[in-house]
Formats: C-alpha cells, sequence, structure tokens
C-alpha cells in the first residue's frame, strides 16, 4: 500500500449508463465518470443529491465493479426504507440521469493481486459488494491467488452476484466460494445454514493451501463484529483483519 | 446540480439546522466504525503514555489516570461518514489536567494520538488544550464500550471523529505536522467539520 498522502478527486457528474436488479432489495447502477476515474478493488466512492432548494443528501458506496472492467462503475445499492438516498435510486433513478459523484475513496480496504495470495474475505449481505470488485479483479487479471468468499446471507434470493459467484467457484481455478444462510437451508453440499462463527473460519481456510495473508470482512457493525471474532477465535491474528462496517 | 426527481429527502428539523455542518446528516443512533476488529483492553493491562518525540514523558495506568480531576463535556459530534449526533455526555480527563499532572508545558505544536491498536491520527497541540479535549472515560455515565473505544477513546468533538482515536493509549508531540492512519490513507490533515475538509485536497 502506498505510503503517500493521496490527493482525492473533486465532484465529478457521472451518467446512469444502466440499472439491473440483483436481487429483491439490491440494485446495480453503472455510472459513466465524466472524468478519468482510476479505482483499486475496495475503494467506495460518495455520491451526493441536490434538491431544488439546495438541500444535499450524501452517502458512501463501495464499488462492486473491476478497475479493469472499463463499462463503468457499478454500485449495488440496497434500499433502505427509511433512507433518503438509497430510496431515490430505486424509485426514481433512470438510465441517462445525472448524479455527482466523488471518488475514489478509501485507502485501507483495498486488495490487489499485487498484495500477495492467499486471502479471505467474508461478506454479509450487501457487505460483499467491495469484496466483489477484489473477486472480479482477480478473475480479470487471470490470477491463480487463492481466495475464499465467506458469503452470509438471510436467504437464497438475497445473495448478490449468485449466478456470477457460482460460475467462478466452478472453475475450480483457486477462488472458492462459502456460502451461509441465516434464515433458510442450504442449497448446495458444503454450504451452511447458520451465522458465521470460528468452526466456520476454520473449514473456510482449510481450502486455502496456507494460512491468509490478509482477511478482508465488511457489512453492518453487527456482522462485522462477529465475523472478525470468529476470525480470531479461529487463530487468525488481529492486525491481517481489515474491516469495513456501514456504520449500523 | 440539482438532482432530477429528488426534492424530499431528510431534512433535518429547522430549529437544528444551524448545528449541522455542509454534508452531514442528523443520526439518532450511535453508528461504529473502525479499520480492524475491536480490540478488548482490560483496565488492569491498560496505561496512557505522554511522549515528546521518542522520549517518554510520563505514563499512567488506569487507576493513575481515574485519580485525575474529571470533567464534563457534552458535545455534538460529527463522522466524516456524513452523520452528526447531537449532544453525546463524555466525562474524563481534561487534556490539561494530564500535562499538569506531568508537569510540563505543551513542547510542540503537532501532537498525534496512539492507540492499543495501533491506529494514530494528528491534531494540532492548540486543539488539544484550554479545555477543547479530553481523554474520555465515561459515556451517558457509564463504561465506554468497547466498540466505542473503551475503555478510554480520545474525545475532539470540534472535529471529525476520526480525530478522537478510539482505545487511545498516548499522545506524542512531534515537531512537525505527522500524518496518522486515515491521513497517511488520504484523509484531511485537520478535519474541521464546518470547512468540510474530509479529504487531502479539501479546502
Amino acid at each position: 500500500m502506498s505510503a503517500e498522502p493521496l490527493s482525492q478527486s473533486p465532484w465529478q457528474t457521472a451518467t446512469i449508463a444502466r440499472i439491473e436488479k440483483r436481487t429483491p432489495r439490491v440494485t446495480s447502477f453503472w455510472f459513466q465518470p465524466s472524468r478519468p476515474f482510476a479505482h483499486l478493488p475496495g475503494q467506495h466512492v460518495d455520491v451526493r443529491l441536490t434538491a431544488p432548494d439546495g438541500y444535499q443528501a450524501r452517502r458512501s458506496y463501495s464499488i462492486a465493479s473491476a478497475p479493469e472492467a472499463g463499462a463503468g462503475i457499478e454500485l449495488a445499492i440496497e434500499r433502505l426504507d427509511d433512507g433518503e438516498v438509497s430510496p431515490f435510486f430505486h424509485d426514481v433513478a433512470e438510465v441517462g440521469d445525472e448524479i455527482e459523484l466523488r471518488g475514489p475513496l478509501g485507502g485501507h480496504f483495498i486488495w490487489q493481486v499485487s498484495d500477495g495470495p492467499p486471502i479471505l474475505l467474508v461478506g454479509g449481505g450487501s457487505g460483499v459488494v467491495p469484496l466483489m470488485a477484489m473477486v472480479r479483479h482477480r478473475t480479470l487479471q487471470k490470477s491463480a491467488t487463492p481466495v475464499t468468499l465467506v458469503f452470509s446471507a438471510r436467504v437464497w434470493d438475497e445473495v448478490i452476484f449468485r449466478d456470477e459467484l457460482i460460475d467462478l467457484d466452478d472453475r475450480r481455478d483457486g477462488f472458492e466460494l462459502v456460502l451461509t444462510l441465516t434464515r433458510e437451508q442450504a442449497r448446495r453440499p458444503a454450504d451452511y445454514s447458520r451465522r458465521v462463527d470460528a468452526h466456520m473460519m476454520v473449514q473456510a481456510m482449510e481450502r486455502l493451501p496456507k494460512a491468509p495473508r490478509l482477511a478482508f470482512v465488511c457489512g453492518s457493525n453487527a456482522f462485522v463484529s462477529a465475523a472478525a471474532e470468529a476470525l480470531i477465535g479461529a487463530g487468525v491474528p488481529a492486525r491481517i483483519i481489515r474491516t469495513e462496517r456501514y456504520g449500523v | 446540480m440539482v438532482t432530477r426527481g429528488f426534492s424530499s429527502g431528510r431534512r433535518p428539523p429547522s430549529d437544528t439546522d444551524e448545528r449541522i455542518p455542509p454534508g452531514q446528516y442528523l443520526e439518532q443512533g450511535f453508528p461504529v466504525l473502525s479499520a480492524g476488529p475491536t480490540p478488548r483492553v482490560r483496565t488492569e493491562d491498560w496505561s496512557f503514555t505522554l511522549k515528546h518525540g521518542p522520549r517518554p514523558v510520563k505514563k499512567w495506568n488506569w487507576a493513575e489516570l481515574n485519580a485525575l480531576p474529571h470533567s464534563k463535556m457534552t458535545r455534538d459530534i460529527h463522522c466524516v461518514t456524513a452523520w452528526t449526533k447531537f449532544n453525546t455526555p463524555w466525562q474524563g480527563v481534561l487534556i490539561d489536567d494530564i500535562l499538569a499532572d506531568a508537569g510540563i508545558e505543551p513542547p510542540t505544536a503537532h501532537t498525534l494520538a496512539h492507540s492499543f491498536d495501533g491506529y494514530s491520527t494528528n491534531v494540532p497541540t492548540k486543539d488539544l488544550v484550554t479545555g477543547k479535549a479530553m481523554v474520555a472515560l465515561l459515556y451517558e455515565g457509564k463504561p465506554i464500550a468497547p466498540d466505542h473505544g473503551g475503555p478510554a477513546r480520545l474525545l475532539v468533538p470540534h472535529l471529525y471523529f476520526w480525530k478522537s482515536a478510539k482505545w487511545v493509549n498516548g499522545l506524542q508531540f512531534t515537531e512537525r505536522d505527522e500524518p496518522g492512519f486515515w491521513e497517511l490513507r488520504g484523509y484531511h490533515m485537520y478535519g474541521d467539520p464546518w470547512r468540510e475538509q474530509r479529504y487531502s485536497g479539501d479546502p
């Protein structure tokens, strides 16, 4: 990681180029920035909405697309019913709309193939989004880096990027997907039907050729706390665990 | 630029408007953000060290720091992730009282705060003294929860809250303004919420 202070880009206008529903509560929006945009896997953008009277609301969203993808920036936005920004995207935003965004932002929750193998990723719900950028980056780099993703969702239909992840898992090229459903029975033989725990982390790490060099955990605060404790319980040193929390 | 179709939003009540810095929204809960797992620091293992450069000036254990005069601060706090929380009640030891107990005047204009998990953040020394900042020991009259930085966190409420280092274990006076953990990763060296100094390059 760079030790140089990063200079942050100013606000710019991006155009919504494509919208695709991912799950009942998560929709992906592809933004075409008006100025050059180069991110690292795991980074986020700030999005700003402005009302006619000048009132502004801003939120941070992780980038789901790999830097190499080149088809705009994909943000997978979960609808929060009491939110003020996510309902706008789900109910109002259309292809062609212009949105202000700033980024890429964040200098810690980042992984690149060049950082070295192996890697353990643990995501809860839409916390999988920045991890997806890392997985896609690995694929597009044709990297053999062993990566195991433990992805906790409530039910099968809320597994974001499900078909893509299962397809990558089926390639048997060093990427391993471990799904755990907290409110439904597992659908695949080696998956789980419970909340993440230390035993699950031990078994996830058995899929890696050696102990992980870094572990990335993202989700709600409750999920990240539980997953980080599960990792520590499984013997992962705290100093190699990087977390990203929604805050709540 | 007005966003097509965005009109409602979650405006703060007009009587609180002037307490909310630009780009922030009012939060009732107390969100938790941190770069790594929550360290569990036992008070029997806790210590706080004042340093001038590499040289330790004075070190306090939990009982010794708690024995210093306590002060209360109830303040609005502002997180760079855009939430603002009103009237958070803290109790702890002012940095002024820690310096007085060590018998020193601040030797440099710059300070780095350090934490048990390796975190650090820089704050100008003048922003830590004259009643502006404390080592907080209680929140709402109770021990600070580990998620919120307990047993003790720095409290510099007039700056974005990443400057209020969780799990604080020392202050180090430095000759130069040295960036801390987030400041090395693109965040602002000072972090005034009223000037919206979120990232490096902001005014």
